[in-house]
């Protein structure tokens, strides 16, 4: 009796972010073996075209509610417009990426709907007596808890660059319904006045797949010229350590740690970072770790798997070059 | 202005994770603290009592220990507190945590009810926007700023890339994010006068309701240590010229991330 | 006898030791090599309350009893040696003695300020010729009309300088040895008082160390504290009180040095193993666990005494001789432990180190110590 896997998808200005799609990938083959359809759910404005992108990450079928109240995301009006689908259609499953959004959006969906839900999982499958188990981190990434629910829909955000995307294929159709926005007063009495969003070519840090952190050893704000030289070359985005942002020499937002953010890149180059725990809980499911150091007892070099003991204002720009050369 | 911080004690940040004999998470020995981001949320209540007047209540959830947690936010400047201590309560998922703050929190007069975005133990950034769910009143997570003016607010909100400004009527739950404020130090005086400050423990059926009632939507959870990470290598090498580019083939070739 | 600690006692350990770590540790290697005094730092102390810990509430202060002062001074003092005299100085040094022998209008004019923090205090005892040997008093001051005319220099004055209100020592009457010494409030900017050389120390770099200088500096009458010739007992009155607070200084030292070595040594590693798997090194830092706790347990046994405003004479002199000993030894071992590492100011153990030499000197000298212990013995 199937009844539905449905992926949120989350955009901005008509581009899908890439968390939705790799959420996609990874329901696509639950759903090949539970047989349920697999949904993409988008909500937005002139989001017409982004049908054509998630049949072909494998959507069996697509929603596509066009309202001006949703060009721009407002918890109030998302969870109403997704509450009243949800209840009409009873799908088994309902996932989102943990990004800004996915933190503020699904828990209160799920309240509204009376069930649980599990955050930032880094591994899901399907299991027949909970339908999805999840794997997530906790502790600051030190432990892990295999979490599923006991309610339906299982409402989960999936932490980005968790699954790889699957293959594309244009050719593939799905069955396009437009629903109407159904939005309560009461869901608007917080509304969204000005988006700021700040001019950057770089890679967002919890999306990057390369980031190139600098800590205490950077010595200075305009010292982080050297890292964003090599961060532009490769395609990375650039962080930091608590110990860097409460030295005044970079801002918050690029911290990268148990009180900044949680970051899974496939790359993770740590420069002038010693490894304290904390630093750790917010890189360490990186998939390839490396470290430069002056120090040759600093921890970091315990985690990481390649390390370079030298000073990284000589071997960042050295690095630099090799990475040019090598494009 | 009537405040309510609904803060959580949690491990230290630098506390080591085990499990214990029966698979939980082991807190024997543990240091145990205010959660890091519920610090954000009593410092930005305080801010608002010495602005507007008023009273700041804490309301918390958990065992005898979580007194100490609630002491401190007491000795910081808040008036007094809730804490729900229920040995019934088996096992309470987000969920379940939400439900029974709100019932905690209906219990008490509030126009701002402030928390941190996330706790740093569950890491589940749940509990706050579910509470103004279940209250049936407007969130706004994640926030950087805040200003109130009689029965409206304006919170400028963390997203990703960047921030946005919300303008939201009161009342409403707001989500601590780091960089709100700098929590102050519970003076002496602070601390000395926290004692005389009531804490009221309530039990479930001191709110009207059971363990059944606000029974947990998610099966509990198993744990597992991660693997412990093994070191790699050390890039050998005369210069650092030399260092540099043995890691960039090495990158390129073994570890295909570039 | 209750071994615990009170939930207030804890609340005190854990602000300090926060406020410590992150306001106080920061900059304190750096003060220490420039030689810096932390006014802000100061200041911070005096918002948080650590200005008049146990001074009554009606006169500015806290209320709180001698033990929470002491875990404060030892939090301090642990991060940053300087920071744990500057308040210990100021509290015990100078407000105190106006709480103990001070008129009321004298407590409402001078105790409330310092307790508060709005304003710092500073003790003048110490000259060139009366350091352990308090008769050597060569400053004099004489009674001229309703003023006092005060003239003389004082030596190794810890807040001097930066310090607003001074209880200085002045001899009267040579005849009368020490009971022709008499005590004085004295406020900075009085006509006539200025300082001198700023001390260049082994430790403790960055408390203020300065020498005073009267020269016909006239105090109104009503700055006399006590009375004429009761000035040597205020001082030792006041010392008495003083050897805890330089006792918790040393504690904290000790503390501080003890932590930093266990946290390497189970770091470090050479022959294949920490130096913490090596009984070379166990015993070391078993011996720093030890002698620390008992300087802990002694320090704490005359708290107990002060706030119950019980002769506290011979206890604080013990637990202030035993706990600076304890701080020496302790340092030392620490620098050892952390080898080639502890030599250099990348690590804080060798400022701990230098830090920890004063307390057997300061406040009186480990001898003097002794000399105060035997007394009390031998007078029954």
């Amino acid at each position: 009796m199937a009844k539905g896997i449905w992926v949120v998808i989350e955009q901005n200005k008509a581009e899908i972010r890439k968390v939705s799609l790799e959420i996609l990938s990874q329901a696509r083959t639950i759903a090949d073996k539970t047989g349920d359809p697999l949904v993409a759910v988008i909500l937005g404005k002139g989001i017409a075209d982004l049908a054509k992108t998630v049949a072909a990450y494998g959507a069996d079928k697509v929603v596509l509610v066009e309202d001006d109240k949703l060009a721009d995301y407002s918890t109030g009006a998302y969870t109403s417009v997704l509450n009243k689908l949800i209840r009409k259609d009873e799908p088994q499953a309902v996932l989102l990426g943990n990004t800004a959004v996915g933190k503020d959006l699904a828990p209160r969906l799920a309240q509204r709907l009376g069930v649980g839900m599990a955050s930032d999982c880094t591994g899901m499958e399907y299991d027949e007596a909970n339908f999805l188990t999840f794997k997530r981190p906790i502790y600051g990434g030190k432990a892990f808890a295999e979490v599923s629910s006991n309610t339906r829909p299982v409402v989960a955000t999936i932490r980005p660059n968790t699954f790889a995307l699957g293959q594309q294929d244009a050719a593939k159709q799905a069955e396009v319904v437009n629903e109407t926005a159904e939005i309560d007063a009461a869901d608007l009495r917080a509304i969204v006045k000005e988006i700021i969003i700040a001019a950057s070519e770089r890679p967002e840090l919890i999306e990057a797949n390369i980031i190139i952190s600098g800590g205490r050893g950077m010595k200075g704000p305009e010292n982080y010229k050297v890292l964003e030289e090599c961060a532009d070359v490769i395609g990375a985005a650039v962080g930091a350590s608590r110990a860097a942002v409460d030295a005044g020499w970079i801002e918050q937002k690029f911290q990268v740690g148990q009180t900044g953010k949680t970051v899974s890149p496939t790359l993770y180059i740590a420069c002038g970072i010693s490894g304290a725990i904390q630093h750790l809980a917010g890189m360490s499911s990186s998939k390839v770790i490396v470290a430069i150091n002056k120090d040759p007892e600093a921890y970091i070099f315990n985690i990481a798997d390649y390390g370079i003991v030298g000073d990284l204002f000589d071997v960042v720009p050295l690095l630099t070059e090799e990475f040019k050369k090598l494009k | 202005m009537n405040i309510v911080v609904c803060l959580k004690q949690t491990f230290d940040t630098e506390a080591k994770i085990v499990l214990d004999s029966t698979g939980k998470i082991d807190s024997a020995g543990v240091n145990l603290v205010i959660n890091t981001y519920d610090e954000f949320a009593v410092e930005e209540a305080l801010k608002l009592k010495e602005k507007f007047g008023g009273e700041v209540t804490i309301v918390s959830m958990g065992g005898d220990r979580v007194q100490e947690a609630i002491r401190t936010a007491l000795a910081m400047g808040a008036d007094q507190a809730v804490l729900v201590n229920d040995p019934s309560i088996a096992y309470a998922d987000e969920a379940a945590i939400a439900d029974i703050l709100a019932k905690a929190v209906a219990t008490i007069p509030y126009d701002i009810i402030l928390t941190g975005r996330m706790a740093v133990d569950d890491g589940s950034s749940q509990v706050g926007v579910r509470l103004a769910e279940a209250l049936d009143i407007p969130s706004v997570s994640s926030i950087l700023k805040l200003d109130v003016e009689d029965s409206k607010a304006t919170a400028t909100r963390e997203i990703d890339g960047g921030t946005e400004i919300i303008e939201t009527t009161l009342p409403a739950v707001f989500t601590a994010q780091k960089g709100l404020n700098e929590p102050r130090y519970p003076s002496m005086m602070g601390i000395m006068k926290a004692k005389k400050k009531e804490i009221k423990v309530l039990t479930l059926a001191d709110l009207g309701t059971s363990a059944a009632d606000m029974a947990a939507k998610m099966n509990a959870p198993k744990f597992s240590l991660p693997s412990a990470r093994k070191a790699g290598i050390k890039i050998a090498g005369e210069e650092a010229a030399d260092k540099a580019k043995e890691l960039a083939r090495l990158l390129r070739e073994e570890a295909k991330v570039i | 006898m209750n071994f615990d600690y009170s939930d207030d006692h804890i609340m005190i350990r854990n602000m300090v030791r926060d406020f410590a770590e992150e306001v106080c540790g920061p900059g304190a290697e750096e003060r220490d090599e420039k030689e810096e005094f932390a006014y802000d730092i100061w200041k911070k102390c005096g918002e948080l309350g650590l200005a008049g810990i146990t001074f009554p509430e009606e006169y500015g202060g806290i209320g709180a009893d001698y033990m929470s002062y002491s875990i404060a001074i030892e939090e301090l003092s642990k991060v940053d040696a300087s920071v744990g005299v500057t308040i210990s100085a100021h509290s015990s040094l100078c407000a105190n003695p106006i709480y103990m022998f001070g008129t009321e209008e004298q407590k409402q004019k001078y105790l409330v300020p310092l307790a508060t923090g709005e304003k710092m205090g500073a003790f003048g005892l110490t000259e060139a010729m009366a350091g352990s040997d308090a008769s050597g008093t060569r400053t004099t001051a004489v009674r001229d009309g309703d003023e006092y005319v005060i003239n003389g220099t004082k030596c190794f004055i810890t807040n001097g300088y930066y310090g607003d209100i001074y209880v200085i020592t002045a001899q009267m009457d040579k005849s009368k040895g020490n009971r022709g010494i008499a005590a004085f409030i004295l406020e900075k900017g009085t006509p006539g008082f200025t300082f001198g050389k700023k001390e260049k120390k082994m430790g403790i770099r960055s408390s203020a160390t300065y020498e005073l200088a009267f020269e016909n500096v006239r105090i109104p009458a009503e700055n006399l504290l006590g009375q004429e010739g009761q000035g040597f007992k205020i001082a030792m009155a006041t010392l008495d009180y003083g050897r805890i607070g330089i006792a918790s200084q040393a504690l904290g030292i000790a503390q501080g040095a003890y932590e930093a070595a266990l946290k390497y040594s189970k770091e470090r590693v050479q022959f294949g193993m920490s130096l913490s798997q090596m009984p070379v090194i166990q015993f070391k830092l078993a011996d720093m666990a030890l002698e620390i706790e008992a300087a802990r347990l002694l320090i704490y046994q005359a708290c107990d005494l002060a706030t119950q405003h019980k002769p506290v004479s011979k206890h604080a002199a013990m637990a202030k001789v035993f706990a600076a000993e304890v701080a020496n030894k302790v340092t030392k071992e620490a620098v050892q432990v952390l080898g080639g590492y502890g030599y250099t100011r990348d690590y804080p153990v060798e400022r701990m180190m230098r830090d920890a030499k004063i307390t057997e000197i300061y406040e009186g000298t480990s001898e003097i110590q002794r000399v105060v212990i035997a007394a009390n013995i031998l007078k029954d």
